[in-house]
């Protein structure tokens, strides 16, 4: 089995897209809000990320 | 109308929605198919199985339960039913030993992440699939 060796930011990024995926289609009842909310979700991850790490990055001084 | 509405709440034979659900849970997405919704099903599927292939490549470690105090018996039980939810792609990492014993690390710590959420992904698709089979869903 090959080795996979990511970054944080590489690996928050296919955490973030499978589970958007994921949420996305099993969340809503048809196809336009399933793309919305998975593109919701997917940003949603992504304000998250950035918020917490800038969060870490001004509270560690 | 109460009858009806006890008549709505009530769910159809085990025979209905079990195997629908069986299989989501042993193929992630494999319920979708069942059910042919073919779409979701195959974008279940390669999400959920991507990110347990991914967490295996990161070297992610499987849980096993373990006894002891609350806080080891709730985070290994929890991550090994979360492993275990992933359906034929744990049995087989586990049947082939491709399971990797617990190292330190960003990466593998990802990659434990990864396989648990694999699986937790797969429970939400397993909701779905009942919800769908029992008609609460189209």
């Amino acid at each position: 089995m090959p080795k996979m060796n990511l970054s944080h930011f590489e690996a928050a990024f296919l955490f973030s897209l499978f589970a958007s995926v994921v949420l996305g289609v099993v969340t809503k009842r048809n196809d336009r809000e399933r793309l919305h909310y998975g593109i919701y979700t997917f940003l949603c991850f992504f304000v998250a990320l950035f918020g917490l790490g800038w969060l870490m990055y001004l509270g560690h001084g | 109308m109460a009858i009806e509405k006890e008549e709505k709440r009530s769910l159809p034979p085990v025979g209905v929605w079990a195997p629908a659900l069986a299989l989501s849970w042993l193929v992630p997405g494999g319920g979708h198919l069942l059910l042919k919704r073919t779409g979701r099903g195959l974008l279940l599927m390669a999400s959920i199985s991507s990110m347990f292939v991914c967490g295996l490549m990161m070297r992610g470690a499987m849980f096993t339960p373990q006894s002891g105090d609350l806080l080891t018996t709730l985070i290994n039980t929890g991550g090994f039913i979360g492993d275990l939810a992933s359906g034929v792609l744990y049995l087989l990492t586990v049947w082939l030993g491709y399971s990797q014993p617990d190292v330190a690390g960003a990466v593998h710590d990802y990659g434990t992440k990864f396989l648990v959420t694999a699986g937790l992904l797969n429970i939400l698709a397993m909701v779905d699939v009942f919800d769908i089979a029992v008609g609460r869903k189209d």
